[in-house]
């Protein structure tokens, strides 16, 4: 996605400085409501036609799940769980999975590369591909498992939000096209609010456990779950019960770098001060005189030496 | 090989061209790992031509370094075996560092700060090469899981900036110890520095052991 909305910036990859910070501008979510979802596609389609992505054709793999997994030209995949509950039932759970546009984006905290990734106000957290390396940290720092980088062009892909519509005051195509209204977009208020109400209604019909995911590990999310089992959201394909940034990468991102380099900026400098300290070593012509006869006369006896 | 009045031989023209191919795959490493190591070291991609470029250049750089090294271990690697004596001679490390040799026992052909070096970059050139390779992700980004490379960019990451430090280490201790550069560069060393800072190995040289 080319950057048109430099303004809006609020969290760049790899930069310092401060983002602009003159407008103000409401958080948005898209809020998919799994327990309204038939598993017809539309979505995956619409993101496809809107984006203008072609996947390879892929082979059947036994799955409704169709590509098998998420690529670089696939930013959202239905991915379909048949889960037996105790009593003998059989659920189909169908979630839609893609970017969940973190609050405090894990891709972003790793890549090395300026303005790769960025945040805009709304909440949206796009990669901005003319300025993307392909190292493949964003991949590392995604607790996820969302952005895939190409082999034909290296580059980094994820959903984007449609970040291009929404910037133009529309919702993102995957919203527009469902046809149950399992899928909705507004400001993080109003989605978080009307989750509520679904999920009364939910519990209501005996989903003793429905909630909202909207996991605090990473900030909280701008796209939202609606789930009847909210008490184990691994059960949809492997959802994080409790996203956060890994550790190793806290700890690979954090403040061991700056304490790297200056430890090692540190001992240059030490280097330096011994060199105006204790000056050079240098060799006395006296031991060149030492050094000549040995060779001219032969080893001699070692010296004892303490 | 030929000797020259008052100049005792150390490196073959062989030996200092490993030498150097090795030492510039190094720095040539170390600046496109600095460029995505910090945000404030992105401007060193330049010099390989972008961040697309250094990215793609890096790991190769290291491809070849590990066949560089390889040829230099087992060149110099008879020569650094740790002995008694240094322990000794770390031992004895202030007196190093004051310029004071005449307190520290006689040094072979390497002294133990030359052996610490060569064993740090021996370790740490293997372990670079085998994290590098599990987030070498244009060819291998479907070996590993997710959680290892967390693990390997962590470990290749603080191993880089270990065997940066080494180097520093290397270059200082090759600076101001005058006349060692010399070695490195036209493959001699004065007999007056063979004399005052390894004098058990011209001793050996003078035997004709050597
Ligand atoms: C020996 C073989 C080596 C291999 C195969 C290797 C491979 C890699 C790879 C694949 C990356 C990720 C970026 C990319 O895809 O280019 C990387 C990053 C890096 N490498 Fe290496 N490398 C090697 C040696 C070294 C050495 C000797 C140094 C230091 C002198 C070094 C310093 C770095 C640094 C600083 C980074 C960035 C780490 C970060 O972002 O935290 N590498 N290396
Ligand atoms: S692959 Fe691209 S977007 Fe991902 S971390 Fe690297 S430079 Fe950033």
């Amino acid at each position: 996605m080319a950057n048109e909305q430099s303004l809006d910036i609020v969290r760049r990859s790899a930069s310092t400085g401060d983002p602009p910070d003159i407008r103000k501008e409401q958080q948005v979510a898209k809020l998919i409501d799994v327990s309204r979802c038939i598993g017809c596609k539309a979505c995956q389609a619409a993101c496809m036609e809107w984006n203008n992505l072609r996947p390879e054709m892929e082979h059947f793999e036994g799955s409704y799940d169709n590509p098998a997994d998420l690529n670089p030209a696939t930013w959202t995949l239905m991915r379909f769980t048949e889960y037996e509950p105790e009593d003998g039932h059989l659920e189909w759970l169908i979630r839609k999975d893609g970017c969940m546009h973190c609050a405090d984006p894990g891709c972003l905290k790793a890549c090395p590369a300026p303005g790769a990734i960025v945040q805009y106000r709304n909440g949206i957290v796009d990669f901005i591909s003319e300025a993307c390396i392909g190292c493949g940290y964003c991949v590392k720092g995604c607790p996820f498992n969302i952005p895939r980088v190409s082999k034909v062009d290296h580059k980094s892909y994820k959903c984007s939000l449609c970040s291009d519509r929404v910037s133009a005051g529309l919702e993102p195509a995957c919203v527009k096209a469902c046809p149950t209204g399992a899928i909705l977009f507004g400001t993080k208020e109003d989605m978080t609010q009307w989750a509520g109400e679904r999920v009364e209604d939910l519990k209501s019909r005996g989903y003793a456990h429905a909630g909202l995911y909207d996991p605090q590990g990473v900030g909280g999310t701008h796209v939202m779950y609606v789930l009847h089992h909210a008490d184990r959201p691994s059960l949809y394909a492997g959802l994080p019960d409790k996203p956060k940034i890994d550790p190793l990468v806290q700890a690979w991102k954090g403040v061991f770098k700056p304490v790297a380099l200056a430890a090692l900026a540190a001992t240059a400098v030490a280097g330096f001060v011994h060199w105006v300290v204790r000056g050079p070593n240098e060799v006395q012509p006296e031991d060149e005189a030492a050094g000549r006869k040995m060779l001219d006369d032969g080893p001699g006896k070692p010296e004892a030496k303490q | 090989m030929r000797r020259e009045r008052g100049a005792v031989p150390r490196y073959t023209p062989l030996a200092r061209a490993n030498h150097w191919l090795t030492a510039a795959l190094l720095i040539l490493l170390a600046l496109s790992g600095l460029s995505m190591f910090h945000p404030g070291l992105f401007f060193l991609s330049h010099l390989f031509g972008g961040g697309e470029a250094a990215r793609a250049i890096h790991p190769w750089f290291g491809v070849v370094l590990l066949a560089s090294f390889a040829l230099l271990f087992f060149r110099f690697v008879g020569d650094n075996l740790w002995s008694r004596d240094d322990t000794r001679w770390m031992g004895a490390i202030r007196s190093v560092m004051a310029n004071e040799e005449e307190k520290v026992p006689e040094v072979d052909r390497y002294n133990a700060g030359q052996k610490l070096v060569f064993w740090g970059m021996t370790w740490l050139i293997l372990i670079l090469f085998f994290s590098g390779l599990v987030i070498w992700d244009a060819y291998f980004a479907t070996y590993t899981a997710i959680e290892t490379k967390r693990i390997a960019v962590l470990v290749h990451s603080v191993a880089a900036a270990a065997i940066i430090w080494v180097w520093i280490v290397h270059v200082y201790a090759s600076l101001w110890v005058r006349g060692t550069v010399r070695g490195m560069m036209r493959g001699s060393v004065t007999a007056g520095w063979a004399w005052r800072h390894h004098r058990k190995w011209l001793r050996a040289m003078a035997r004709g052991e050597r």
